[in-house]
């Protein structure tokens, strides 16, 4: 299971990376989830992938019975996964924005911020 | 069977059974305020003034807790407060030490600061947006940032940050910022990620995030997987400080907004990256940073050299202060190379400085582009005879960042120089201090030559560039009243930066005692309660 799940975590974040290098925005948009879901998958195998039950202590005692799996990487992906999505959220509204205002999808029209036929440096002095 | 609500486990070696002391709330109270706050003038927002007087009220709280901070770091030691009752590992811990108390109460008043000249800058001033509360929000990121004691802790504030700059970077939502804030969008939230990817590989070798736990794990750690996650925290955090070869987002973007967010932006965010670099490489993975170090030279001297050459071809003002603080980025990032005591103090200082100078030169330009109208340096000119002061604020600044003697900004270059230089002519004679000397010397020489040519086209050609008149431009405009406190906001920081220059004594004592805690880290640990586990 943990190579299967190491395997799924290279191909997640190879795929990210491939749509992340295109010169759409909404191609690397998807490429940003796809990558975000990949470091999801492998911050919960770190947490060790076993067929244990969940930490809950039973009525009346203070320790759990047997063996438990261990909950906080479960914490730390929940925490994760709700701030990539907000993250991807935004992003999704402002490549909207910029498609209305700027009539861009494509990063390399994208150049107000950097216009392409900028003046040579001033020479002088 | 027992009842459950006593307990038969002894849970005094895992919580905290006594209350909290009252001193310690001063380590969590900077962020609860700037968080509260943020809430708080987002509902006032509609009356009038409210949210600038609710804003500079809460800020000046803010930094008087950090002064108190500071005075108890400074006379105890690092500092520690951990939520939930858990002990550490398990309960998230707020630390500070010199640096990370020194650069939070550096940034509260940097913000106070921008505040104050908000007021003068922004065209909408007067209209009823969330810029207030956004700034409070960015203020708790970069606070909790410098004051976290847990890896994971910090990728949360980091984010809270850049959730709080996108909304300041698109504010007004012209199509210039809506460009800006796409590259700069992807590529800061494509870092965080990285972060977060070598977090995941942190938590399966070491099975901690607590820092001061990492450090003692380390170790024994495979070594080969510990010198991965490094190279992949030196990339995020890399990318997030606008190092040499990932720092194309930072001039793509930092001109597009208003420039009291641009000022933001430049005294508070790449330091993080900065201060985040040294804390995760230096005071957590020494043992990995040593294996990267060439790595690290080479990016440190790219930056050193690229970044003021990129300031000398660029003829949009605000773009050109970008490369500068490129600049400024390479210089802090030395003590990352050089992790000698000497190293990193210089390092340390020179965050302080850039924090201030950054901003104020960010301030200043603001206003240059408010009397001109114009962002292109080839169509100002002839400011010098029209508004002397601001010419002379600007050229201050620029000495300053360059490091010229009487400003603050001479003494971390000396620290840095020094550190260099035992490192590379004095020492062992490694190459790395003898290319990191000359290209300290090299970029202050660029810096000044890059700033002093942006000085004579604004300020001392008699107008735009190709005019042949004698006569003084008079396209220049009157500056307001508004503009006359903007003026203000920058003469102080100006001030502020001149003092220290001159009397650097008690900052320099703290930060090189911080320092001293980042190479032995005995009294960081002890602080965090971790050290009588034996681990």
């Amino acid at each position: 299971m943990d190579y299967i799940l190491a395997g799924l975590v290279g191909l997640f974040i190879a795929l990210g990376v491939y749509l992340l290098l295109s010169r759409s925005v909404i191609r690397m948009l998807i490429g940003m989830t796809i990558f975000g879901n990949g470091v999801n998958l492998l911050i919960f195998t770190s947490g060790r992938v076993t067929r244990e039950v969940a930490p809950i202590v039973p009525w009346g005692q203070s320790v759990p019975e047997g063996v438990i799996a261990n909950p906080l990487p479960q914490a730390l992906i929940l925490t994760a996964i709700v701030i990539g999505f907000s993250m991807f959220a935004f992003l999704l509204v402002l490549a909207f924005r910029a498609y209305q205002s700027l009539d861009a999808d494509n990063t390399d029209t994208m150049r107000l911020a950097e216009p392409k036929d900028a003046p040579q440096p001033p020479l002088s002095y | 069977m027992a009842s459950p609500s006593t307990s038969p486990v002894d849970t005094t070696g895992a919580m905290i059974e006594m209350a909290t002391p009252l001193a310690d709330w001063v380590l969590v109270l900077p962020v609860a305020l700037a968080l509260m706050g943020a809430a708080a003038l987002l509902a006032l927002r509609q009356i009038n003034k409210a949210p600038l007087i609710g804003a500079l009220i809460i800020v000046g709280v803010i930094i008087a807790c950090e002064v108190q901070l500071l005075l108890d770091v400074v006379a105890n030691g690092p500092a520690s407060m951990t939520m939930g009752k858990w002990f550490p590992p398990f309960g998230i811990a707020l630390t500070a030490d010199l640096f990370g108390a020194t650069f939070a109460l550096v940034a509260s008043i940097v913000t106070f600061v921008v505040l104050i000249y908000a007021e003068a800058d922004r065209a909408e001033a007067d209209s009823k947006d969330a810029f207030h509360s956004q700034v409070l929000l960015l203020l708790a990121g970069v606070t909790g940032a410098f004051l976290t004691g847990d890896l994971f802790n910090l990728y949360v504030w980091f984010e809270v940050m850049l959730i709080a700059s996108f909304g300041l970077l698109v504010q007004g939502s012209r199509p210039l910022q809506l460009d800006g804030a796409i590259k700069y969008g992807f590529l800061n939230f494509l870092a965080t990620t990285l972060f977060l990817l070598s977090l995941g590989l942190t938590y399966g070798s070491v099975g901690t995030l607590n820092m001061a736990d990492i450090l003692l794990l380390a170790p024994s750690a495979n070594p080969a997987a510990m010198a991965g996650i490094a190279a992949l925290l030196l990339l995020a955090f890399g990318m997030k400080a606008a190092a040499f070869p990932v720092n194309a987002w930072l001039p793509a973007s930092y001109h597009t907004p208003a420039p009291a967010v641009s000022a933001l932006f430049a005294g508070l965010l790449t330091k993080i990256g900065v201060y985040a670099l040294i804390r995760s490489l230096v005071a957590v993975l020494p043992g990995s940073r040593e294996l990267l170090e060439p790595v690290i030279a080479a990016l440190v001297i790219g930056t050193l050299l690229v970044a003021p050459l990129g300031a000398i071809a660029e003829t949009n003002l605000r773009r050109a202060i970008g490369f500068f603080v490129i600049g400024g980025i390479g210089a802090a990032m030395v003590g990352l190379a050089i992790p000698s005591e000497t190293g990193l103090a210089g390092s340390g200082l020179y965050i302080v400085h850039a924090i201030l100078t950054m901003t104020a030169l960010y301030m200043v330009v603001g206003v240059i582009e408010k009397v001109t109208g114009q962002t292109n340096t080839r169509k100002m000119g002839g400011l010098y005879a029209k508004h002397a002061p601001l010419s002379v604020l600007f050229l201050v600044l620029v000495l300053a960042a360059a490091g010229v003697p009487p400003f603050l900004g001479f003494w971390p270059k000396l620290l840095l120089l020094e550190a260099s230089f035992a490192d590379g002519v004095a020492g062992e004679g490694s190459w790395v201090g003898n290319w990191l000397l000359w290209s300290l010397l090299i970029n202050a020489v660029l810096t000044l030559i890059a700033g002093t040519r942006l000085w004579a086209h604004v300020f001392w050609r008699n107008g735009p560039e190709g005019e042949t008149s004698e006569h003084v431009s008079s396209t220049v405009l009157p500056l307001g009243k508004r503009g006359q406190i903007g003026l203000g906001a920058v003469g102080g920081l100006t001030v502020a930066i001149i003092l220290l220059g001159l009397w650097p004594g008690p900052l320099m004592a703290n930060i090189k005692q911080g320092a001293a805690d980042i190479v032995d880290p005995s009294r960081y640990i002890a602080a965090t309660n971790l050290a009588e586990d034996g681990k």
